[in-house]
C-alpha cells in the first residue's frame, strides 16, 4: 500500500506540478539542494563558488551515473541512487538518512529544470551479465585492455591518475577535473562494486572527460577489465590474490604499461 | 531585329526549362580587417604516432587565414526565406588523422547521418559540448568502425579529444541545406537556390556572426563577408 502511494507520488510530480506535492519538495530542495544547485537549479547557489568539482547543472540534464547509453537521459533509479549514494571525491554527500519518498519527489523535482525531461525518455539501461570467475588469464586480458583502450594516458600506467593527458583535463564546463586514482581510493564515482564499476565503463560519465566503451568492448572485456582495476587498488580483493600469486611466479614477464606497452 | 531576338532566346530557353524554377546561387568572399591572433605550433610529442605524420608541426586553427586577408572556415549559410530543404539521404564524414580533424569545421542538416572515423594509430575519444542537443563522448580505438551518429536541432558544437587536447574542431548542425563553406582563398559557394529575397548568416568560430540580405535571380548574386579580427 505504501509503495503504491509513492509511485502515485512521482507519477503526479512528474506529469503536473501539484502544489501541495511539489511545494513540500520546493522546501525540501531548497533545504538540501539549493545550496549548491541554486533555487533554480542551474548549479549557481550560493556554495558553489566554493565547490570542486562544481556542482551539478540540472538545467543541462547531463548526468555522470547513469545506466543508460552516452547522451541519453538516466532512469529515475539513477538519479535516486545518486542522491542516497552521494558522490565520491566531490561535495555532494550521501543523503541516505532521508526517507525514500523524499529522494524520490527531490528526482521528480530534478526533473523540472530542463526541459529535454518533456521530450525525451531515459535511455534503455545497459545491461549488466553475470560476473565471470577471476583468473589470472582474466586479469591479464583486463590488462592488456587497460594498454590498448590507453586508459593510462589519463589514469596513469599505475591508475594513479598521473597519466600524460590527466593535467590538460577539463570538465564540459572547462574547470579542471582529475581522473580517478585507483591507488588511493576503493569506491568508484558511481558506486562501490565491480558491477558499478562495469557500468561506468560502457555509459561514460557525461559531463566529463571520460568516455563510453560501448561500441568497442565485446564478450566479457569490461569483466577482464574490471578486474584488473581492483588489482591497483590498495584494498584487499580476491582479484589482487590471484594477481599477486601470479606475479609471484612471473617476475619479469610482463612489458610495462605506458608508451613502451604495445 | 537585335531585342526581337534577344526577346525570343529568352522566350526559348524559359521554355525548354524543365524545372519549376531557375535554381540561382549565391558567391562571395570572406575577408578580415584588423589582426588576427597568431595560431600556435602544436606539440604533439606526447604522441608519436601523429607527430611523425607532419614533417613540420602543424598550427591550431581557431582563425585559418589565406592570401589577401582571405579568412577560412566561415559557414555561410540561409537564415531566413529559405523555401523548404530536405535532410540529404548522404552521410556526412569527418576524418581523425594525425590527431586533427578533417575538415575543422564539418557542416551537416539536422538529422543527417554523421561518420567519424579514426585513421590514426592512437585512441581518441569524440567529445561534443552542444547547447541544443545532448552531450555523449565516445571513444574510439584505433581500427574501429566509424561512428555513425546524427544531431536533431540546429546547433553549432565545439567538439574536442580529451586524450589530445589540442585536438579541437566544429560539428555545424543546420536547418538548411543551403550554405557554404570558406576555403582558404576565403570564397564559397552556396548553390541550389530559387530566386528570390534571402538572409545570409556567416559563422567563425572566434569572431562570431553576420548577417546581410541577398537577392538571387538568374545571375549569380554576390555577397561578401568582412570580419573584425581582434588578435585575442
Amino acid at each position: 500500500m505504501r509503495l503504491f502511494l509513492i509511485a502515485l507520488v512521482v507519477a503526479a510530480t512528474t506529469v503536473q506540478a501539484q502544489p501541495s506535492i511539489l511545494g513540500g519538495t520546493r522546501e525540501d530542495f531548497r533545504r538540501y539542494c539549493a545550496g549548491c544547485h541554486g533555487n533554480a537549479g542551474d548549479a549557481q547557489g550560493e556554495n558553489a563558488d566554493w565547490v570542486d568539482p562544481k556542482p551539478r547543472d540540472f538545467t543541462l540534464a547531463t548526468f555522470k551515473c547513469r545506466s543508460t547509453p552516452s547522451g541519453t537521459l538516466p532512469t529515475d533509479d539513477d538519479l535516486f541512487h545518486t542522491i542516497k549514494r552521494g558522490l565520491v571525491n566531490s561535495n555532494m554527500p550521501s543523503w541516505k538518512p532521508l526517507p525514500d519518498e523524499t529522494v524520490m519527489n527531490l528526482v521528480a523535482y530534478i526533473k523540472t529544470f530542463s526541459p529535454r525531461w518533456k521530450t525525451e525518455k531515459a535511455g534503455t539501461p545497459i545491461p549488466v551479465p553475470p560476473e565471470i570467475p577471476v583468473t589470472a588469464d582474466d586479469i591479464l586480458a583486463g590488462r592488456a585492455l587497460f594498454q590498448k583502450m590507453e586508459c593510462w594516458k589519463c589514469h596513469g600506467p599505475e591508475g594513479r591518475g598521473n597519466g600524460p593527458s590527466a593535467s590538460t583535463l577539463t570538465d564540459s564546463k572547462d574547470q579542471p577535473i582529475k581522473p580517478f586514482n585507483f591507488a588511493a581510493s576503493s569506491r568508484f564515482k558511481c558506486g562501490t562494486t565491480n558491477q558499478d564499476l562495469y557500468k561506468i565503463f560502457l555509459t561514460g560519465l557525461d559531463g566529463t572527460p571520460m568516455p563510453s566503451f560501448a561500441d568497442n568492448f565485446k564478450g566479457d572485456d569490461a569483466w577482464h577489465l574490471v578486474h584488473f582495476l581492483r588489482t591497483l587498488q590498495q584494498a584487499e580483493s580476491p582479484e589482487k590474490v590471484v594477481w599477486t600469486e601470479w606475479l609471484s611466479t612471473h617476475q619479469g614477464q610482463l612489458k610495462p604499461i605506458g608508451p613502451e606497452g604495445q | 531585329m537585335m531585342r526581337t531576338f534577344a526577346i525570343l532566346g529568352v522566350a526559348l530557353l524559359s521554355a525548354s526549362a524543365p524545372a519549376p524554377y531557375m535554381a540561382g546561387s549565391v558567391t562571395g568572399t570572406i575577408t578580415f580587417t584588423g589582426t588576427p591572433p597568431k595560431m600556435k605550433p602544436i606539440d604533439m610529442a606526447k604522441e608519436p604516432s601523429c607527430a611523425k605524420q607532419h614533417a613540420t608541426p602543424i598550427e591550431t586553427e581557431n582563425v585559418v587565414t589565406g592570401p589577401n586577408n582571405a579568412l577560412q572556415y566561415v559557414v555561410i549559410y540561409v537564415s531566413a526565406g529559405d523555401q523548404g530543404s530536405e535532410t540529404p539521404a548522404t552521410p556526412v564524414h569527418l576524418d581523425q588523422k594525425g590527431c586533427q580533424y578533417i575538415p575543422h569545421v564539418v557542416v551537416m542538416h539536422t538529422a543527417q547521418s554523421l561518420e567519424i572515423a579514426n585513421n590514426d594509430q592512437t585512441s581518441h575519444n569524440i567529445h561534443p559540448l552542444p547547447t541544443k542537443n545532448p552531450e555523449w563522448n565516445k571513444s574510439q580505438p584505433p581500427g574501429s568502425p566509424p561512428i555513425v551518429t546524427k544531431y536533431e536541432n540546429a546547433d553549432f558544437i565545439p567538439v574536442k579529444c580529451n586524450v589530445h587536447p589540442w585536438m579541437h574542431g566544429y560539428h555545424i548542425v543546420l536547418a538548411t541545406s543551403h550554405f557554404g563553406v570558406s576555403g582558404n582563398d576565403g570564397t564559397y559557394t552556396i548553390s541550389g537556390l530559387p530566386p528570390g529575397k534571402y538572409t545570409l548568416t556567416a559563422w567563425h568560430e572566434k569572431f562570431g556572426t553576420m548577417t546581410q540580405d541577398v537577392t538571387v535571380g538568374a545571375q549569380p548574386a554576390k555577397a561578401d563577408f568582412q570580419f573584425k579580427a581582434t588578435p585575442y
